[in-house]
């Protein structure tokens, strides 16, 4: 038996006082800067990384802004040269710096181990590091957009990057390094959910946002590292002129776009894979009702996380790669819509007969649905290789990515964050605000990147600092969208924000969840359990009832369905 | 009967002989589309009204999975993703082979300009085409990537510095009649790689002839040297080679351009750093400078600029073609 019980963790740095918690087991800096617990790790992460959300939000305002009118609204301030750096560094901000680590490493941190009922990662040391990490890969990109800024766009496309005068050493330096962050990351979910499950958690008992996080890990361990080669290799030729890309050299600037995407197109299932996660566990809880289709969704996910690997080519339908090359890989990128479908259906299947519950993280879920089928049936124009002929490097794109990362993500985060807010914090928020803010960031949205469709299948291409003058009433929707979305988005974190100074204490389980996070107190205590959570199934809320004198659910022990003894 | 819609709301008119097609394949992808979004977004609307939170309400147990339906939602997608690319690739395989005897035209993208040359030497910076014929386009880069791309035509492809990539269209309709630009109204041509600073601008016209008027306009095109002065011949090439792209005319000496102002500058001294230099030497503005300044423009980089103006070669600008453009040169005030 390897459960973990408080008498093996004495550690005389930590108050041991019943009512204490992670928060306030110690206090300091230090304690926070170098503190091993994954729930304090996690916290810090959440805040660097609505750090940078908050700065690649307001370069997308400042960038929509610009596109206000067909010659820019800002005029010589900003410059060509400006907004080229404008859309390069809300690109690269929003991907390096804050999509793809926000779900695995502030929420995946936070509560994963909690999930699999265990006192941390497998390698909190490691994770600490993984941290740093991003702390010096952040500092790199500051570096560069306050020196000569960045305008190679986020893909850093040779030859183009190789002979631009900004600082792309300081931003690849920085990608580098946050590689390592993302690499530590998932190496230590994969070893956690490995070798630290408790008895009784067989891998189909697993919560699914488990099986998202552990075919993320996966894809961040192998794809990973053949960035930080590209990189390497890109850092090599701007300094060394090697010739690898440059094509004045004898190089090929389209060798580049493969590795890069080998990487990249991965990294996208790096960003939408966890929300999956969240997804599932948003569905069934506030449906009280089992997911639907368990095996089928963990099934996907695994499934999406190989498949992600053979698509990369569909980036380059149009860069003179061969034919045969394009149908091949048009065909694979069909392959991985499929999974992605089913998990759609099974969200929405999960809601069948349920009692559903439309607290705020619901209405983010419920949102995600409506977004990511957008997203992702938009993907098809693109996957087939005529239309996308056109299609390419259009606005088209760009809505068709947002509506999946922003629409996708960013939706399925926030509401996550909304889900466990209460756990991580041990406060409410104000539900009424919640929702509303829910709803304008919805508005928003759709205001945004709607029109931008419209606007890609008539052939505004993407990264225009200026364009022709049919083109206006488009941007001009898009950019009343964004505002909205701004105020909407700004709102819903305020929400949050505000609740920590007079939110309603949280009860340890709120929602009804079934998952062993809520089985401790909220905030979790320094050690997350008091003594070893009892496994049962993750989706089975048929022993949990509303108490309304704490305001959340227990355990009914007259509940007539019992789940079965442990086996150890 | 829905492409009225269609046309309307997405894609500019077709114009191309492959317009169509990849039209109607859009159509179907965007029904289908439609079809599912409102069956997922339907049950779900319908699934929230019915089974809401209320007092009195509670779940009821039913099977958390289904085996043939899970099995049936996931295959039927599969057949219809088939269907879709399918459709797509045997489209594309048309698009990317140009038929037998093709008009060909290069087409020579550096930052920020296209040039197109016709097969009896013409070279324009607009394209223009005859209608309903097919047109192969040798794509160039002389520099970074680039991107043609004809809205109205469908048709896209990189521009890959040191290979050649093509992509070729029949043009449906004219845009007007006559060789005079201004008796047509054309489509656009855009830059659609990201290229630095002036890719929103990298921007050209695409003209389509009546057959007759094409001959004609190609014949005039072709023999700008001869058939004006070497002024008028200077301020054609000036354009059309793209150098308006970086040098204002105008006295405009801010980032604006990426080049210094070119009026009035004849036979002043300037200040320039000669490669691998710190110390700037001064220079005055003659002949040998300016050729040398196209030869090979990152030799002696005016103070306060960067290097960054395209190396025009004999093969994209020939001696005589410089002579014209430095007799230009020197009637700007």
């Amino acid at each position: 038996m390897s459960t973990i019980t408080p008498e093996t963790q004495i550690d005389s740095g930590h108050n041991d006082d019943p009512s204490s918690n992670y928060l306030t087991s110690s206090s300091g800096f230090m304690s926070w800067a170098f503190t091993l617990d994954h729930k304090r790790i996690g916290v810090m992460y959440l805040v660097g990384i609505f750090g940078s959300f908050f700065l690649g939000g307001v370069l997308a305002l400042l960038l929509r802004l610009h596109l206000l009118v067909p010659n820019g609204l800002f005029g010589d301030w900003v410059s060509l040269d400006r907004y080229n750096q404008l859309f390069t560094l809300h690109g690269a901000v929003m991907t390096f710096l804050f999509i793809i680590p926000s779900i695995p490493a502030a929420l995946g941190n936070f509560v994963l181990p909690l999930m699999v009922g265990a006192k941390d990662v497998a390698f909190p040391r490691m994770n600490l590091a993984s941290f740093h990490l991003w702390v010096f890969g952040a500092i790199f990109f500051l570096i560069a957009l306050v020196t000569t800024g960045l305008d190679t766009g986020w893909t850093f496309y040779t030859p183009y990057s190789i002979e631009t005068q900004t600082n792309v050493i300081a931003a690849t330096i920085g990608a580098f390094i946050l590689g390592f962050s993302s690499i530590f990351t998932g190496l230590n979910f994969i070893v956690t959910v490995n070798t630290m499950r408790p008895p009784g958690m067989t891998w189909f008992k697993m919560p699914l946002f488990m099986w998202a996080i552990y075919a993320t890990a996966i894809i961040q361990i192998l794809a990973t590292p053949i960035l930080g080669i590209t990189l390497l290799l890109l850092m090599g030729e701007r300094i060394l002129g090697i010739g690898i890309f440059d094509p004045s050299m004898g190089g090929d600037p389209v060798l580049f776009q493969h590795f890069f995407w080998f990487y990249s197109h991965p990294a996208v299932y790096i960003m939408i894979l966890p929300a999956m996660g969240i997804m599932s566990e948003l569905m069934s809880v506030y449906s009280r009702k089992p997911i639907f289709g368990y095996t089928f969704i963990a099934y996907s996910s695994i499934a999406i996380a190989l498949l992600g690997f053979l698509v990369w080519g569909h980036h380059m339908f149009v860069s003179g790669q061969s034919p045969m090359a394009a149908v091949i890989f048009s065909g694979l990128t069909f392959s991985v819509s499929i999974p992605s479908a089913i998990k759609v259906f099974n969200w929405t299947a999960t809601m069948y007969k349920g009692n559903i519950n439309l607290a705020t993280p619901m209405c983010y879920a419920l949102s995600f649905i409506f977004l990511f089928t957008i997203g992702g049936l938009t993907g098809l124009f693109l996957g087939a290789l005529a239309t996308d002929i056109h299609l390419h490097d259009t606005y088209f794109v760009v809505a068709h990515f947002h509506y999946v990362m922003m629409g996708g993500t960013v939706i399925a985060f926030v509401g996550g964050l909304y889900h466990w807010w209460p756990k991580i914090f041990g406060v409410m928020y104000n539900e009424f605000f919640g929702r509303l803010f829910c709803a304008v960031v919805f508005f928003g949205f759709n205001l945004t990147f709607l029109p931008q469709f419209v606007m890609g299948s008539r052939g505004m291409p993407r990264r225009y600092a200026t364009y022709v003058d049919e083109y206006q009433i488009y941007h001009v929707l898009s950019t009343i969208g964004a505002l909205t979305l701004g105020i909407g988005m700004v709102g819903a974190i305020a929400v949050l924000v505000i609740s920590l100074f007079n939110g309603r204490k949280a009860p340890a389980n709120p929602w009804g969840a079934a998952t062993l996070e809520w089985t401790c107190t909220s905030p979790p205590p320094y050690y997350n359990f008091a003594h070893a959570p009892h496994v049962g199934s993750p989706y089975d809320y048929s022993d949990l009832k509303y108490d309304a004198r704490i305001g959340g659910y227990v355990k009914d022990p007259n509940a007539s369905k019992t789940t079965p003894p442990d086996q150890h | 009967m829905y492409s009225i819609l269609a046309d309307t709301m997405f894609f500019p008119p077709e114009r191309s002989s492959v317009a169509g097609t990849v039209d109607g394949l859009f159509d179907f992808i965007y029904y289908l589309s439609l079809f599912f979004f409102v069956l997922v977004v339907g049950f779900m609307i319908y699934f929230v009204l019915k089974y809401y939170q209320r007092p009195g309400h509670t779940e009821t147990p039913s099977p958390s999975h289904n085996e043939a339906l899970e099995i049936t939602w996931s295959i039927i997608p599969s057949i219809l993703v088939g269907v879709i690319f399918f459709f797509g690739f045997t489209e594309y395989l048309n698009m990317r082979e140009a038929p037998e005897n093709s008009y060909e035209i290069q087409v020579i993208a550096n930052k920020w300009n296209w040039l197109f040359r016709y097969p009896n030497g013409a070279e324009s910076s607009d394209l223009h085409i005859p209608v309903d014929r097919d047109v192969k386009f040798l794509l160039q880069s002389q520099d970074v990537l680039h991107s043609f791309y004809i809205p109205a035509f469908r048709i896209k492809m990189d521009c890959v510095p040191g290979r050649y990539t093509w992509t070729w269209a029949r043009a449906t309709d004219t845009t007007g009649s006559g060789i005079d630009d201004s008796s047509h109204d054309p489509f656009h041509l855009f830059c659609a790689e990201y290229c630095g600073q002036k890719h929103s601008q990298m921007r050209a016209l695409v003209y389509v002839h009546e057959t007759a008027d094409f001959e004609l306009w190609v014949e005039k095109a072709a023999n700008i040297l001869e058939n004006n002065t070497p002024e008028e011949a200077g301020e054609i090439l000036f354009k059309r080679k793209g150098c308006a792209q970086c040098h204002s005319l105008d006295g405009d000496n801010s980032a604006k351009y990426a080049g210094p102002p070119l009026n009035g500058q004849w036979g002043t001294d300037r200040q320039v750093l000669p490669r691998g230099s710190s110390s700037p030497i001064t220079v005055k503005m003659d002949e040998n400078y300016v050729r040398q300044s196209i030869r090979q423009p990152n030799a002696e980089i005016v103070v306060g600029r960067k290097p960054g103006m395209t190396v025009f070669t004999p093969q994209l600008l020939k001696d005589e073609e410089i002579t014209a453009i430095i007799a230009y040169l020197k009637t700007l005030k």
